[in-house]
């Protein structure tokens, strides 16, 4: 078959099972378009601003597992997509972004929207090629997509200049099936004699914790991770990218950890005398203060990314390899000997941490008057029967929203949580409805991070995406005034909204359902009422409480033991 | 501690960028860094001298190893091996000095590639610290240009770092 670069990236798209390219044009692609034209095999999404095509990949690919493709034109189109691609790249999501470049000839000539994609985003990739001759485009391509979506996954950037996609010039194409690269060979098998070690700790635990994070989601290890978890019969506890992975509702799962994590988790974690790190990074929001975590514990790590092991936390065993194929011979360890942990111990440790739990630290005050922000993720929750797919956006909401919608599925709870991009979550939200077209989704965000692409109303519009947006609006920058109440004597230095748009209105102006609910009975009827529009995009702006603050909260060079509780919950731990 | 690293790389245009841009992106110190192509033209060995605690060091290796550009790497400190780098300077030397000049670069084997009325170019070749005292020997003032290589090594004996 002999096709021109355009051709090939298309047909290359098609052979490597792409359905979704999200994406928007400009002169240095317009070779690409007009063959996008000419097909319909991989549907072209057009977004309305190159950030919210790296997005709507994103909660595709954390949707599904599979890469999100994105295409935007040179200059001013890559450098739009720049915070999504660091944002999927903080959170190891898969994605490969095509990006125009000016002609080869014209390359480091400050040529009409010339900038250096490569350059830009190579600190925010985990590789990225600029393809200088068609004969080298399909072999790039391949190669992007297995480095994309192998080993610790990752965004992947094609710079692909407008010469190397003309028409008139065709080579003989195959599609690549496999790829070779002599420097690029992730380790997924873990080393035998680490894993009889690790056992051998993990069983010795008289204080036993089980802490998982995104590497069990991004491993499609839950299975895995729910079979070892119950075989032991250990507390468990996720990150914030992590939360899915073993099933919120279960007795032994006990909360996320870290800055808003519960109380019980957190003291869990400080009292722990075998920590059990899976698939999980030790960020400095779910440490705190290094010199002050987990100070009993001997640790014990699996990871697929030798640099997340001892990072910022020195561990005694660790692990390289996948979470599946680790805890896969573990559990058959486990299935086929009666080596089993200390009964009376873990007894023991459990009733400890039961007793942390009846604290209820995530309980709040409920008002008739005031629309508490909490109950409205709880009432989400019923009125979704816990099954929804749920995005979020940065902020108060998103901790409220991981606080009190417990997943009890993997790759359902979709947010920034390493880079914290405000915006991110209306059009995630509209990639995972693209993804799974009759599954409940639901953004929850707040007033400011909505704004950050509120242009994707209309996109979502246009693709008929039914998406339920719950605004939960304080008129706040509400996670900044908490620090500003805690941390600067309350003074709230620009983080009051004003001047906010009639949000119902809005999203009506863009031919969707608005609603405004600002009283604490409507809450649960306005949300059933939307979600059974089932084909139409709903707007709920939530008027809420602008005091409320997220609790627990473990501050800045505190341990986990030094939690800022709720004042409720505080009466309730000194009694 | 001072460490010596010894890498390959695929001889793409974008991966000496890769190593520096990580090196300033994590803050890591970088002593010196040279680098060119091996006898396979698909490949550029890179020696690179860097210093930090042992948590440090092992953060660099993992951070290295993880480019996707970086074939293989040897943090060669620990093994035997040979240090060299190589130095040209142009010194000043007028009247008198020119002997004396000559008679320091004589006793540091280092060779006089080029003459003129006023001045001479000197090439060294050492380890650091020589190449270190063979400065501090001349009279500062008189020195106009110094080119140091950065560190080349290479382990000795059988173990090494080949394709
Ligand atoms: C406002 C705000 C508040 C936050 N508060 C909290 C908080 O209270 N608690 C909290 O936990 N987080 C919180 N975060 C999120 C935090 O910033 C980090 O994003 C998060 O803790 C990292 O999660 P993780 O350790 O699971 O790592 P991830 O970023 O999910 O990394 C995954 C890890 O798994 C590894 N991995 C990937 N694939 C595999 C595989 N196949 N096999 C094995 N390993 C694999 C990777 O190498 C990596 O080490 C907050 C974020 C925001 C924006
Ligand atoms: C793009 C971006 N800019 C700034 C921030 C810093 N930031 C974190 S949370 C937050 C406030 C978010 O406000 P809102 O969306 O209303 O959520 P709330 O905290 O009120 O629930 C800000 C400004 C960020 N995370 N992302
Ligand atoms: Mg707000």
């Amino acid at each position: 078959m002999e096709l021109s670069g355009s051709q090939i990236l298309m047909q290359f798209l098609k052979d490597e099972g792409v359905e979704y390219l999200f994406g928007y044009p400009g002169g240095a692609v317009l070779h690409i378009y007009d063959e996008i034209y000419a097909q319909d095999d991989v549907k072209h999404i057009l977004v309305r601003h190159e950030q919210g095509a790296t997005h709507m990949a994103d909660g595709y690919a954390r949707a599904t597992g599979k890469p999100g493709v994105v295409l935007v034109t040179s200059g001013p189109g890559a450098t739009n997509a720049v915070t999504g691609i660091a944002t999927a790249h903080m959170d190891s999501v898969p994605l490969v972004v095509i990006t125009g470049q000016v002609p080869t000839h014209a390359i480091g000539s400050d040529a009409f929207q010339e900038v250096d994609c490569v350059g830009i985003t190579r600190p925010c990739v985990k590789h990225n090629f600029l393809v200088k001759d068609v004969r080298e485009l399909a072999d790039t391509l391949k190669k992007a997509f297995y480095v994309a979506t192998t080993g610790r996954p990752g965004p992947v950037v094609v710079d692909i200049p407008k010469d190397v996609t003309r028409p008139d010039l065709k080579i003989p194409y195959e599609y690549p099936g496999t790829v070779a690269m002599r420097s690029y060979n992730p380790v997924m098998r873990g080393h035998p004699g680490q894993i009889r070690k690790a056992l051998d700790l993990i069983l010795s635990a008289k204080r036993p914790m089980i802490y998982t994070g995104g590497g069990v989601v991004l491993d499609d290890a839950a299975d895995a991770l729910v079979k070892f978890t119950r075989i032991l019969g250990y507390p468990i506890t996720n990150t914030l990218m992590g939360l899915g992975a073993y099933p919120g509702t279960d007795p032994q799962f006990i909360g996320m950890l870290g800055m808003h994590g519960t109380y019980e988790a957190n003291m869990a974690m400080h009292h722990c005398d075998v920590l059990i790190g899976i698939g999980a990074r030790f960020d400095d929001r779910v440490v705190g203060d290094v010199n002050k975590f987990c100070p009993e514990a001997r640790i014990v790590h699996i990871d697929v990314d030798p640099a997340s092991i001892s990072k910022t936390v020195k561990v005694h065993v660790p692990i390289v390899g996948s979470v599946g194929k680790v805890l896969g011979e573990i559990n058959g360890m486990l299935e086929g000997s009666n080596r089993r942990p200390d009964g009376q111990a873990l007894a023991e440790w459990w009733e400890r941490i039961h007793r942390w739990k009846s604290i209820d630290c995530l309980a709040y005050t409920p008002s008739d008057t005031l629309i508490k922000p909490q109950s409205v993720v709880e009432k989400l929750y019923e009125a979704t029967g816990g099954d929804a797919y749920v995005t979020s956006d940065v902020g108060q909401h998103q901790m409220w929203a991981a606080q009190f919608y417990p997943f009890d599925k993997p790759r359902r709870w979709i947010n920034s949580g390493g880079l914290g991009t405000m915006g991110f979550g209306m059009p995630a939200a509209l990639g995972v409805q693209l993804a799974w077209p009759d599954a409940q989704v639901a953004c929850i965000t707040g007033e400011g991070s909505i704004i950050m692409c509120i242009q994707e109303l209309s996109t979502a519009k246009q693709y008929d995406l039914p998406i339920k947006i719950v605004n939960l609006n304080n008129r706040y920058l509400g996670m900044v005034r908490q620090w500003q109440e805690f941390m600067y004597e309350n003074r709230e230095s620009h983080s009051y909204l004003d001047s906010l748009p009639d949000f119902a209105a809005l999203a009506e102006s863009f031919g969707h359902v608005g609603m405004t609910i600002d009283k604490p009975a409507d809450v649960e009827g306005a949300l059933r009422e939307a979600f059974a529009m089932k084909d139409r995009l709903v707007f709920m702006d939530f008027i809420t409480d602008p005091a409320e603050n997220v609790y627990p909260m473990m501050m800045a060079g505190k341990g986990h033991n030094e939690m800022v509780l709720s004042e409720q919950t505080r009466q309730r731990e000194l009694a | 501690m001072r460490h010596i690293i010894s890498l390959l790389l695929e001889n793409e245009p974008g991966a000496l960028s890769r190593v520096a841009g990580l090196f300033s992106a994590r803050a890591y110190n970088i002593e010196s860094l040279s680098v060119a192509p091996t006898e396979d033209e698909t490949a550029s060995r890179m020696t690179l001298v860097t210093s930090g605690s042992d948590e440090i060091i092992e953060q660099i290796t993992k951070q290295l190893n993880k480019l996707i550009d970086v074939v293989k790497l040897l943090d060669i400190t620990g093994d035997a091996h040979v240090e060299r780098e190589i130095m040209l300077v142009k010194v000043r030397v007028a009247g008198s000095a020119r002997e004396e000049v000559k008679r320091i670069a004589d006793i540091f084997r280092g060779r006089i590639l080029d003459v003129t009325q006023s001045t001479y170019i000197i090439e060294v070749t050492g380890d650091g610290t020589k190449l270190d005292a063979f400065i501090n020997s001349l009279d500062r003032s008189a020195i106009m240009e110094v080119v140091r290589s950065g560190l080349l090594a290479i382990g000795r004996g059988e173990k090494g770092l080949r394709l």
